[in-house]
């Protein structure tokens, strides 16, 4: 049976989960919860995910919820095909995790700012917070400015080797690049500008962004 | 060679990492880094954690920072010699303890130290008073993350399954102080997340690494 990923395709958690399944080359169903219409904070929703976000996904009888958790158990559990997304030590593994962290607590928080504010509400025709946007904007060019340094260090953030690291950061990074204009933020580090340019030209996203543009329930491999 | 936790013994992230290491009996040495002079963003601080945040983490010539990722490698590391918190022999018990572990880190985390920032922070460090509004919002949304705690925890004995996991302890650093302060009802008055807070507190590890804490007033 094949794994069912609950969400709207556009929205960024979803995609992180959709891209590391295509990663792996797992077939799955997508199933509309459609944020916009405010499904996902519906009773019928909430019973599966008692915080109403998205995604959600059922492998089997299997259920799990937060887009991170889920990532962890697809790469765990498709080990032994496609890239290593883990890291091949325990110091590897514990980079892995160390960026994970900064991903999740201190760059994506920072992005969704951004985003929230000079893409998502301007386009329901309502005022974002600029100054909110400005000072999400100044705080990443610093997190940015650590990004370069580590990544003039090693090609990928956790080391040489594109892991769920730096996976988790594309959805995000691509609204905040093509929706945001903020491609420029790159341009005077030129380490994080080839990462960017790097891993958002795998092929496994680029599927993915026409699985999504195509409006297709069904990805097959 | 004892691993070595730089961070002031009273930060709620070190003392995360603190309890793991002492959950799992290992050697380890506390290299205090004072924030009232500015360590945290000195050279050789930001060279260990780049943020300028603490706690960073040094194992022979690894060096790592971000509380959870250090934790999950203690936890590893010395995993013969403790308690099985993290679960990894089964794929969706360990799956399980992911999705608590990021709960806590988004959801209840966010909640609970901006009241910790506002009751206990700002007046002893910054001679600040508490912003009531902030305080109040966030005890609201902090009861609502309990809500699903408390539901969950009538289903299942801990946040993951009915173990112990490294998802139920990583939430100890903030509830401690928050549960000697006022809002302590927050905690009383949900039978299922009391006792689960009881269970936790009354863990050795958990006694000794807060023995020295100030809990806020």
């Amino acid at each position: 049976m094949a794994v069912k990923v609950y969400g709207k395709p556009q929205a960024v958690c979803p995609q992180r989960v959709m891209h590391c399944l295509v990663e792996k080359g797992v077939p799955f169903e997508f199933v509309l919860v459609d944020i916009d219409t405010m499904e996902h904070k519906r009773p019928e929703y909430m019973e599966k995910h008692p915080f109403g976000q998205v995604p959600f996904i059922a492998d089997g009888d299997f259920e799990l919820f937060e887009s991170r958790a889920i990532v962890r158990y697809f790469a765990s559990k498709y080990a032994d095909r496609g890239p290593n997304l883990l890291g091949r030590t325990a110091e590897e593994r514990a980079k892995v995790e160390q960026w994970l962290d900064v991903e999740a607590i201190t760059y994506s928080p920072c992005a969704f700012s951004i985003v929230f504010n000079l893409f998502l509400l301007p386009i329901r025709g309502l005022p974002g917070n600029k100054g909110e946007a400005v000072a999400s904007m100044e705080k990443l060019d610093k997190i940015l400015e650590v990004y370069e340094k580590q990544l003039a260090r090693t090609k990928y953030l956790a080391g040489d080797e594109f892991t769920l690291a730096d996976l988790t950061h594309i959805p995000v990074t691509r609204y905040l690049v093509e929706h945001c204009g903020l491609a420029y933020l790159l341009d005077d580090k030129p380490h994080a500008k080839a990462w960017w340019e790097d891993v958002s030209s795998r092929p496994a996203w680029k599927k993915l962004m026409s699985f999504v543009a195509s409006g297709a329930s069904f990805y097959a491999p | 060679m004892a691993v070595k936790v730089y961070g002031p013994a009273i930060s709620t992230a070190t003392v995360r990492v603190l309890l793991c290491l002492e959950e799992m009996g290992a050697q380890y040495e506390l290299v205090p880094i004072d924030y009232s002079t500015g360590e945290h963003k000195s050279p050789p601080h930001l060279a260990r954690n780049p943020f300028g945040q603490v706690p960073a983490f040094e194992d022979g010539d690894l060096m790592l920072f971000e509380s959870r990722a250090i934790s999950r490698y203690v936890l590893r590391k010395y995993k013969s010699s403790g308690p099985d918190l993290l679960r990894e022999g089964s794929l969706e018990e360990s799956a399980m303890v992911d999705l608590w572990l990021e709960v806590e880190a988004q959801q209840y985390d966010k909640a609970i130290s901006a009241i910790y920032i506002e009751i206990a922070i700002k007046p002893v460090y910054f001679g600040g008073v508490p912003d009531e509004k902030v305080v109040a919002e966030s005890v609201e949304k902090l009861g609502k993350v309990l809500d699903v705690y408390e539901a969950r925890l009538s289903k299942s004995k801990y946040l993951a399954g009915d173990f112990l996991s490294f998802a139920d302890l990583s939430h100890i650093p903030y509830t401690h102080h928050i549960v000697a302060s006022p809002h302590a009802s927050l905690f009383e008055s949900r039978p299922h997340v009391k006792a689960w807070w009881e269970s936790l507190a009354s863990r050795p590890a958990y006694k000794k690494v807060t023995a020295g804490t100030p809990t806020s007033k």
